[in-house]
């Protein structure tokens, strides 16, 4: 269709079609986020959003952007939605968008395949296609620090060392959508290997806040540990259920999207011992946070409000934020470019370092464990720790725990060999 | 004076039994398909044809499906999603289990297994009418969209429980999947909706829509005249179940790319409906409009501030929109509980004789 | 697999009959709050014909306000006086606005206008307090949120305070309708309405006035569920999906019966749970999510007119 480039310049459509009619680039560099402030989720999403823009607002502020570019990110409302999710990718697709965060795995699911397309990579921290962590198989896609299934295991692992595993029963409750059904094959091979047994309480997302049944049938099963997988409003209610229950908080072990203090605040005092995992620092006892409130949330450029700074969900999403930005900075080293395109960004994924000596660098010591990528390895195997909620806030409980990356990997690998199973044209890349 | 059917004499039946017996209209709608097949097509953006012109024409065959139901036969159904995502799932699971046969044939076999759905959850409408079907059909909603969750078989036992796009060439062409051109998508998109619209104008103008039209008009009499509701009603869920069905299969197939069980939750079904009422039941040319008017309203409301460059948040664009989308679908309904298509009827009368006051 | 069916199930409540009490318990204090959402519905379809799928997002709406209210430093009780008058002023505007424009017309559009009400409801909220989850105020207003537990059968039924509340709450409410409707005038005005509205005008009854009193009627319903629901969980536009389950005991119970609204309520929510827990587990569990829409239905086909319902006689 040769005459399209011609025919873009005719406005009436450009208008109707968004974001294509954006003006002369200026130098920039563009992230859409794909965030969610409205629908059912946006108790998550919305802190996520905050952390997220907040930081690279506080490096355009501090240090005129990055590599002396500045940092444009568009937030384009998704609600959770994949049929906004796909609108927005559509919308922000002609920007030279560097990275993509979709924060929803069916939103990530649908766009891969374009992506992988149109060489712009995709971040999904700690969510979507836990596959995708297989960089010979998804060259653009990352699913940095770690994975779910390096998450399960990293919990079986903090399980075994405080009681062990051995002939114990343990319950994974989850909620009744691809995320929740994501680690159970992980489950299965464990728990083999392991000698533990596990029984499955799938919540229905509409009964996130009526979960009465499955919480009967916990006390019909009588488990010894309880793992779940919740997300929103599913959270508060089952650690209310658990009290009700009387199971153990501290045998209940939330995952990362389980372990928030919105999820927390309405339970209060008494969800004391609750536990979840983790893997970005608490509160804002980091120099780069401290950075964040002085050029962003105190001069009002911030979304979040001020006693909101440094909650689990902002600080994830600042992190998310932290390791993009630091991308960013080895992609311009390595290309010798200023300003990316979504393939140089995916050199700066792939060679990304961000151990301990440069998160301190970063005035963040000790803000999550290290990562380190790889061409071949995009999920990072970072490890995760376990955090207890003590009535009112969360507090770091363990160090760090390495996840079982020889278990999962193969697991991974083969989920990967699935995904492109019916898909011959599939174009993979190789690592030396 | 410009549509005025005065002066066009019919000398067969079968030029009076014509879908478009009148002139304007056969000029009117070849003038929307060459726009459509061939203006379309040169001068869209990408954006355009993904984000606007597929989904629309994807909705717009839901829609006329659930008008076959709600509008020619007067039953009311919530389930819509859910018989979408019946096609959608065998839909997928056709294209992985003979990949060598093309994706379109695919397409057009999946309604068959949503009109099997449609016909047992359409069992109830022999005993039951009016909101009391419409809220059983929640029960397909719910139950099938449990079942897709569940069910593993459907999305081949793989981890993230979705259904995924299968990349298929036709004649040397791609198809379906990330590498298709959005235009070839289009026009496939195109084709297949109008080629069903066809189809389905004529069911309706024959015996079967008829005796649907006589069911919702008044079933006692209608029985008396020797219709069976039996078969009236559920050959009116299975037609429109078809529909759906092949709606749903295309949205993932040409429009989403992936889909989780969620895609088909019961918002989908309101957003059905909603065309429907707002185009206007009983009316194809309704679903068109009303499948416009939901679907690509939103769109141009949100994308408003993007083109002005206004910086207003995401979220506040969102509830902005979301309030004016509800106020709209409420003054509409107040101003023209008919839809769309009666204010088209309408111009259309007033074309007859504007600009002159008298004919 | 018959023996799954039919015995294992029977066998379990025997062996541990206080996790069936504990069941049953659950099971009731759920159905008593799906009949609580039923009445709000069965409320208005009566007076006006208005089947309300904006039910749901005015438990949110009604719910968000109080705990908005509270959080600006207004007092609890203020806070539930504001809210309460709040909702009166929805129900006058939804009948100024929404319904009076639209009397008379197809039952599907009178259902997709309350659909599109719910749309403007959930956007007007999402602005006004945006998309946070918030906690339920709930030791505030005086609620208990204790636990106690009766020992019986060498196990222990756990009764949750809050849960108690809820029931003494609804059983209280639905007695305070009852009265209502048959010792006022205003009562007696509504049923009369509900019988045959031509009938209630040529009396000189104001079809206005009962209708933004039915809306105000159910606005209360809605904030009462929305503090029960938002106290066993949190506050958010998640529970709007809590308002779908009453629809299935609508069904059951039929669209116009107030005693049906709540039998069916609470054979929606003792059956959904005994099924989950003895039964669920053959299916792969979440039958939550079906189980009341299913066993409506299947009830439908053999008796249409609803448990109270009267036999409408219509063979076709």
């Amino acid at each position: 269709m040769k005459f399209r480039s011609l025919a873009i310049a005719l406005a009436a459509t450009a208008i109707t079609a968004g974001g294509l009619a954006a003006t002369a680039q200026a130098q920039e560099h563009y992230i859409p986020n794909l965030s969610y402030r409205t629908g059912p989720y946006a108790g998550g999403g919305i802190p996520f959003a905050n952390g997220f823009g907040d930081y690279f607002t506080m490096l355009n502020e501090r240090d005129g952007g990055i590599g002396g570019v500045p940092v444009r990110v568009e937030e384009c409302e998704t609600g959770y939605n994949s049929q906004k999710g796909i609108e927005c990718y559509e919308a922000t697709k002609g920007n030279n968008p560097l990275v993509y965060t979709p924060l929803s795995t069916g939103i990530t699911l649908g766009i891969i395949p374009q992506t992988t397309q149109a060489k712009t990579p995709i971040l999904s921290m700690g969510y979507g296609l836990s596959a995708a962590g297989i960089g010979e198989t998804f060259p653009y896609t990352f699913t940095y620090p770690t994975s779910y299934w390096n998450q399960m295991s990293s919990i079986l692992k903090y399980i075994d060392a405080n009681g062990g595993l051995e002939g114990k029963k343990i319950g994974y409750i989850y909620l009744d959508a691809g995320y929740g059904k994501e680690p159970i094959p992980v489950l299965e091979a464990l728990s083999e290997q392991m000698g533990f047994e596990w029984v499955g309480f799938p919540v229905a997302g509409k009964d996130m806040q009526n979960q009465g049944s499955q919480w009967l049938n916990v006390r019909k099963e009588r488990p010894d540990w309880m793992i779940m997988w919740g997300w929103g409003a599913m959270n508060a209610t089952a650690v209310k259920e658990a009290i009700k229950t009387r199971f153990p908080l501290d045998r209940f072990i939330g995952n990362w999207w389980a372990g928030a203090n919105a999820d927390l605040d309405p339970v209060g005092p008494d969800g004391k011992g609750y536990l979840s995992a983790n893997f970005s620092g608490i509160g804002t006892d980091f120099p780069a946070l401290k950075d964040v409130q002085k050029y962003v949330v105190d001069a009002g450029k911030s979304q979040a409000d001020a006693d909101k700074v440094g909650d689990v969900l902002y600080n994830r999403g600042l992190y998310n934020a932290v390791i993009i930005a630091e991308a960013i900075r080895v992609a311009q080293e390595m290309t010798g470019k200023k300003e990316l395109t979504g393939a140089d960004m995916k050199i700066g994924l792939e060679n990304i370092k961000l151990d301990g000596a440069r998160l301190e660098e970063l005035g963040l010591a000790g803000f999550a464990g290290d990562l380190i990528g790889s061409c071949k390895d995009h999920e990072g195997g970072s490890p995760v720790f376990i955090q207890q909620w003590n009535g009112t806030e969360w507090e770091r409980k363990t160090d760090p725990i390495e996840p079982m990356l020889e278990i999962t990997r193969p697991l991974l690998e083969d989920a990967a060999a699935g995904y492109i199973a019916d898909k011959p044209d599939w174009k993979g890349q190789t690592c030396s | 004076m410009f549509y005025r059917e005065a002066g066009q004499f019919k000398t067969s039946y079968k030029s009076d039994q014509a879908i478009f017996p009148i002139l304007q209209d056969r000029i009117g709608l070849g003038l929307i398909v060459a726009i459509a097949l061939i203006g379309i097509p040169f001068i869209a953006t990408d954006g355009f044809l993904n984000s606007i012109m597929i989904p629309f024409l994807i909705l717009a065959l839901a829609a006329i499906g659930l008008n076959i139901l709600t509008g020619y036969c007067g039953q009311l159904s919530l389930g819509t999603g859910a018989f979408m995502g019946v096609g959608a799932y065998s839909c997928y699971k056709l294209a992985t289990i003979f990949p060598d046969v093309t994706i379109l044939v695919h397409i057009l076999l999946s309604g068959f297994f949503a009109a099997a759905a449609g016909v047992i959850f359409g069992l109830p409408s022999l005993r039951i009418k009016g909101l009391y079907l419409a809220i059983t059909t929640l029960a397909a909603q719910f139950f099938l969209e449990w079942m897709f969750v569940r069910w593993g078989w459907l999305f081949n036992y793989n981890e993230s429980g979705a259904i995924q796009n299968v990349p298929q060439k036709l004649f040397g062409v791609q198809i379906t999947g990330a590498a298709a051109d959005p235009v070839t998508r289009y026009l496939v998109v195109l084709s297949i909706v109008v080629f069903l619209t066809w189809i389905a104008s004529n069911i309706i103008r024959g015996r079967i829509g008829r005796s649907w039209m006589m069911i919702r008009d008044m079933d006692i009499a209608a029985e008396l005249m020797g219709i069976k509701p039996l078969n009236a009603k559920l050959s009116a869920f299975a037609v429109s179940s078809y529909f759906c069905g092949v709606a749903g299969a295309l949205m993932v197939f040409f429009w989403l790319g992936s889909a989780e069980a969620d895609v088909f939750n019961i918002n989908l079904s309101f957003q059905v409906l909603f065309m429907v009422i707002i185009g206007g039941m009983g009316s194809l040319i309704g679903s068109f409009m009303g499948a416009a008017f939901i679907f690509v309203l939103p769109v141009v409301i949100r994308t408003i501030p993007r083109v002005l460059g206004l910086d207003i948040g995401g979220a506040t664009v969102e509830h902005v929109s979301t309030m004016a989308i509800g106020a709209l679908i409420v003054l509409f309904l107040i101003v023209e509980p008919h839809g769309l298509a009666r204010l088209w009827q309408i111009g259309k009368e007033k074309l007859r004789n504007w600009p002159f006051p008298y004919g | 697999m018959l023996s799954e069916i039919f015995v294992e199930p029977f066998v379990l409540m025997a062996d541990i009959p206080d996790l069936l009490l504990q069941t049953i318990w659950e099971g009731f204090v759920a159905g008593t709050l799906y009949a609580l959402i039923a009445l709000g519905f069965v409320l208005i379809f009566k007076a006006s014909g208005v089947f309300n799928f904006a039910q749901g997002i005015m438990v949110v709406f009604a719910a968000l306000t109080l705990v908005g209210l509270y959080a600006n430093g207004v007092p609890a009780w203020l806070a539930l006086i504001i809210t309460i008058g709040v909702m009166a002023i929805l129900a006058i505007s939804i009948e100024r606005v929404v319904l009076r424009p639209l009397v008379g017309q197809n039952e599907a559009i009178l259902l997709m206008a309350t659909i599109g009400l719910s749309l403007f409801v959930r956007g007007v909220g999402e602005t006004l307090f945006g998309g946070e989850t918030k906690t339920m105020i709930t030791s505030e207003l005086g609620l208990p949120t204790g636990i106690t537990d009766w020992n019986v059968f060498d196990g222990r039924v756990t009764f949750q305070h809050i849960d108690i509340a809820a029931v003494v709450i609804a059983v209280l409410m639905v007695a305070g309708l009852a009265v209502f409707f048959s010792k006022t005038r205003i009562g007696r005005a509504l049923r009369a309405v509900a019988d045959d509205h031509q009938a209630a005008l040529s009396v000189g009854i104001s079809l206005h006035q009962i209708w933004a009193i039915v809306w105000f009627a159910s606005g209360v319903v809605a904030l009462v569920t929305g503090i029960m629901w938002g106290a066993r969980s949190d506050v958010s536009f998640a529970l709007e999906v809590i308002a779908l389950k009453a629809l299935a005991v609508l069904i059951l119970g039929g669209f116009t019966s107030i005693p049906g609204a709540i039998v069916g309520g609470l054979i929606i929510g003792i059956g959904e749970k005994l099924f989950e827990v003895y039964w669920g587990g053959l299916l792969g569990g979440g039958t939550e999510a079906w189980f009341a829409y299913v066993l409506a239905l299947i009830f439908l086909l053999f008796r249409p007119q609803g448990l109270f319902g009267e036999r409408i006689i219509e063979r076709v």
